[in-house]
């Protein structure tokens, strides 16, 4: 069965998965939001560059941030200014790392469920004399709920299937950066096939369940917007 | 459109794309030949006419791939045991198998002066990471655990281990400033007989176990002349006169 060095890495990855996606609800939305509303021409360029982890293979994506935390990259510069040293081989390294590869899985459906909103629930709060925050707090956030819902479980599950960005910049250490996916890597690499079986049926059957749970919910969400509910 | 009209045409490029398949070696080769490699082969190139492809990565991602029907012809390793395990499996051709380098071991630093040309550093303590392959995946990781070991250190630097996958990623994260040394293989430091960057110790090859890399053809390949040559080339005195240049021994 499951080794410690595999029930390490599954409580890593599981803690990985939960902060990343907490920072991301928290810095998706306000993007997610300015996105949906803005007529800025910088609409366009922004969410381009929001997608790009999209279509950026993860070890480009890695390798450029392993240059940039580097000692002679401007993040690490930065981080070696503040006091906090380097950030590649460090849980905080993957967290940041991470939230920059899932941020697109966070930041669209729920732009797109604010799009979806339209203008007229926040037209007919601000007849009711409501300011912009309470607006925001207590007529988008609610109304938007599906959207965030799908952007946490995708932004949870893609965070846990990430392995590229990992690689490049983990550095292979227990307890800190040896996620599941590095974890079974190293089982296949070193011919290990029987271990590599187990935390990949493990991973398969995670991801099942989970996108199982999207869409499921999203034909809820569907349904109450139809009005059927 | 007259398609007949094109048909000799077409028939011609079918003729010479079958032949020059025929002249053709698919390569997969261990990462830290990677150097070494593409010279060996532009001299080859030069000098027999036949056409090489190169693919490189760790060995033990090649080993799956081949074992699951990669159409590789020829396989140089980074250490003896896979090629001896698709042997073992009755992949490769028989009496194919050789050692085409013997691998050198040096501790490495991005920065001048880092390193003075012996292990001191180690013991000082003052330095952020030490980047190794991974040991049990890369053959000069087990060799860096090995030295470790043997200097006394193993588990004084425990805690500030880097692991690269493969030796290639182990390179980076020192290249990048990111650990401040480790243990690279020499070829990927030296070219030309010299360490072109950096600071760095040769680790002396009696604090390891030879890294003996082997080459072998597959079955597949028997009748592919290319492949066949490339391997013969490979133990020629002028490609030899070149992987020792990368800081690799032969035999």
């Amino acid at each position: 069965m499951f080794t410690t060095a595999d029930l390490d890495a599954i409580w890593l990855t599981l803690r990985l998965a939960s902060i990343v996606t907490v920072l991301l609800l928290i810095v998706g939305t306000p993007i997610a939001w300015w996105l949906a509303r803005t007529r800025s021409w910088l609409k366009g360029p922004v969410g381009a560059i929001v997608a790009l982890p999209l279509v950026l293979p993860p070890t480009v994506l890695g390798f450029y941030m392993l240059v940039a935390m580097g000692p002679n990259g401007a993040i690490g510069q930065f981080t070696q200014a503040l006091g906090i040293g380097l950030l590649p081989f460090s849980f905080w390294g993957l967290v940041i790392a991470s939230v920059v590869y899932s941020l697109p899985f966070v930041v669209q459906p729920i732009q797109n469920a604010m799009q979806a909103l339209g203008e007229r629930p926040l037209e007919a709060a601000a007849t009711l004399r409501v300011g912009p925050w309470e607006r925001f707090f207590c007529v988008v956030l609610p109304l938007s709920k599906p959207g965030f819902i799908t952007a946490a479980i995708l932004g949870f599950a893609h965070t846990v299937g990430e392995f590229g960005v990992v690689l490049m910049i983990g550095g292979n250490i227990p307890q800190e950066t040896r996620v599941v996916s590095v974890q079974i890597y190293d089982y296949v690499e070193a011919m290990e096939y029987g271990q590599a079986h187990l935390l990949a049926g493990l991973m398969v059957a995670f991801s099942f369940v989970v996108l199982l749970g999207v869409y499921g919910f999203q034909r809820q969400g569907n349904n109450s917007m139809l009005g059927v509910k | 459109m007259n398609v007949a009209k094109y048909l000799p045409w077409l028939a011609m490029g079918l003729t010479v794309t079958s032949q020059s398949w025929a002249e053709q070696v698919h390569a997969a080769v261990a990462a830290n030949f990677t150097g070494a490699m593409k010279f060996v082969v532009a001299q080859f190139e030069q000098d027999t006419g036949y056409d090489v492809r190169l693919s490189f990565g760790s060995s033990g991602k090649i080993l799956a791939q081949i074992q699951n029907g990669a159409p590789f012809d020829v396989f140089l390793s980074a250490d003896q045991a896979k090629p001896q395990a698709l042997q073992n499996k009755g992949l490769v051709q028989e009496g194919s198998r050789f050692t085409y380098a013997i691998g050198a071991l040096a501790l490495w630093s991005s920065l001048p002066d880092f390193i003075e040309n012996d292990y001191s550093r180690l013991t000082s303590d003052d330095y952020n990471k030490l980047a190794l392959a991974n040991p049990k995946l890369a053959p000069y990781g087990l060799a860096a655990t090995e030295v470790l070991q043997a200097l006394g250190l193993k588990d004084a630097t425990q805690a500030k281990w880097v692991q690269g996958e493969n030796i290639a990623q182990t390179y980076q994260f020192v290249a990048t400033g990111n650990a401040d040394l480790g243990f690279v293989a020499l070829s990927q430091i030296m070219s030309k007989g010299h360490v072109t960057e950096g600071s760095s110790w040769i680790v002396p090859s009696d604090l390891y176990s030879p890294i003996r890399q082997d080459a072998v053809l597959l079955k597949t390949a028997k009748d592919n002349s290319a492949a066949t040559a490339l391997l013969a080339y490979l133990q020629s005195d002028a490609a030899q006169q070149i992987i020792q240049s990368y800081g690799y021994t032969t035999e």
